[in-house]
C-alpha cells in the first residue's frame, strides 16, 4: 500500500516526507515501546505509535522503516521533524486511536508481517 | 587472519535521552555505506541502540565501541553504573526494573538484553553490582555464517 494512500484512509496530515508518499508500505508494526519495534523489524513497515520523542525517528532509522504514523493526534518537537526529514523518514499524524488505526489498516490488508 | 577494517569508540553519558541512540544511527549509516547487506546492518544496529539505551536508563557512562573485521561485526558496551544483580532474571523478556519516565522514552519494557541477545551470534553480559556491566556481541557477515 502506497503511504499516500495510508494518508487517504486515516485522513493523515502530513509532518514531513509530502514527497515520498508513493513509497510502498507491506507491513505495519504498532507500539509505544520501541523495543517491541526492535524485536521483529520488517524492513518496509509502517509504524505506528503514540511516541512522539526523537527515539521514534531514531527506531525507523536505525530498523528501515520507512514511515512513523503518530496516533491520537499527537505530534513530535520540530527537531525530531528535522531529524525524520534529514533521514527521509516520512511523518504522518492521524486523529484516530491506535485501535482504530490499525483496524483500518488491516482491513485494506496490511498484515503484522509476521 | 582476521584483518580489522573499521573501528569507532563512543562516550555514552547516564540519562542523556536527547542523544540516545545517535551513534547507533552513526554506525549503520556507515555500515551502509560499506555495502555490508542490510540484514546485518539491521542486527547491528538493533543490538547497538538497545545498549545505548541501557547505558542511557541505568549507567553512569559507558564506552561503546564497534569493530568491522573482514568476517564479523563486534559491538562491545562497558559501562560504569550499578551492574545487574541477577543476570538470568535481567535476561527474562518482560523484566524490567525501569521507571516510567524511561517507559515515556519508549524503552525498559525488558526487551533490552532479550532483543540484543536474539541478534547476537556470541552473546556475554559481565556484571559487577556497584561496578558496572559489560556486553559483548559478535554479528558475523552474512557471506561467513
Amino acid at each position: 500500500m502506497r503511504l499516500e494512500m495510508v494518508r487517504d484512509l486515516l485522513r493523515c496530515e502530513v509532518l514531513t516526507g509530502a514527497d515520498a508518499l508513493d513509497t510502498e508500505i507491506e507491513t505495519a508494526v504498532a507500539s509505544d515501546s520501541m523495543s517491541v519495534v526492535l524485536a521483529s523489524p520488517q524492513p518496509r513497515a509502517l509504524m505506528i505509535t503514540a511516541l512522539t520523542n526523537i527515539q521514534s525517528v531514531r527506531t525507523a532509522q536505525v530498523a528501515f522503516l520507512p514511515a512513523i504514523m503518530y496516533v491520537r493526534g499527537s505530534r513530535p518537537t520540530e527537531a525530531t521533524i528535522k531529524l525524520a526529514r534529514d533521514n527521509k523518514t516520512v511523518l504522518l499524524s492521524t486523529q484516530l486511536g491506535m485501535f482504530e488505526s490499525c483496524g483500518i489498516l488491516y482491513s485494506h490488508g496490511i498484515g503484522g508481517g509476521n | 587472519m582476521t584483518e580489522e577494517l573499521l573501528r569507532r569508540t563512543f562516550e555514552i553519558r547516564g540519562q542523556d535521552f536527547e542523544n540516545a541512540g545517535e551513534r547507533s544511527a552513526e554506525v549503520t549509516a556507515i555500515l551502509k555505506d560499506l555495502d555490508v547487506d542490510p540484514n546485518t546492518v539491521l542486527r547491528v544496529g538493533v543490538v547497538a541502540f538497545e545498549a545505548e539505551m541501557n547505558v542511557v536508563m541505568y549507567a553512569h557512562r559507558a564506552t561503546l565501541t564497534f569493530v568491522l573485521t573482514d568476517h564479523e561485526i563486534v559491538v562491545e558496551v562497558d559501562d560504569e553504573g550499578p551492574g545487574i544483580p541477577d543476570i538470568d532474571l535481567a535476561m527474562q523478556p518482560g523484566y524490567s526494573t525501569a521507571t516510567d519516565k524511561m517507559r515515556e522514552m519508549g524503552f525498559g519494557y525488558g526487551l533490552g538484553l532479550p532483543n540484543i541477545k536474539k541478534n547476537s551470534d556470541v552473546f556475554s553480559l559481565q556484571s559487577e553490582v556497584g561496578k558496572g556491566t559489560n556486553v559483548h556481541s559478535v554479528i558475523r557477515l552474512m557471506s561467513y555464517v
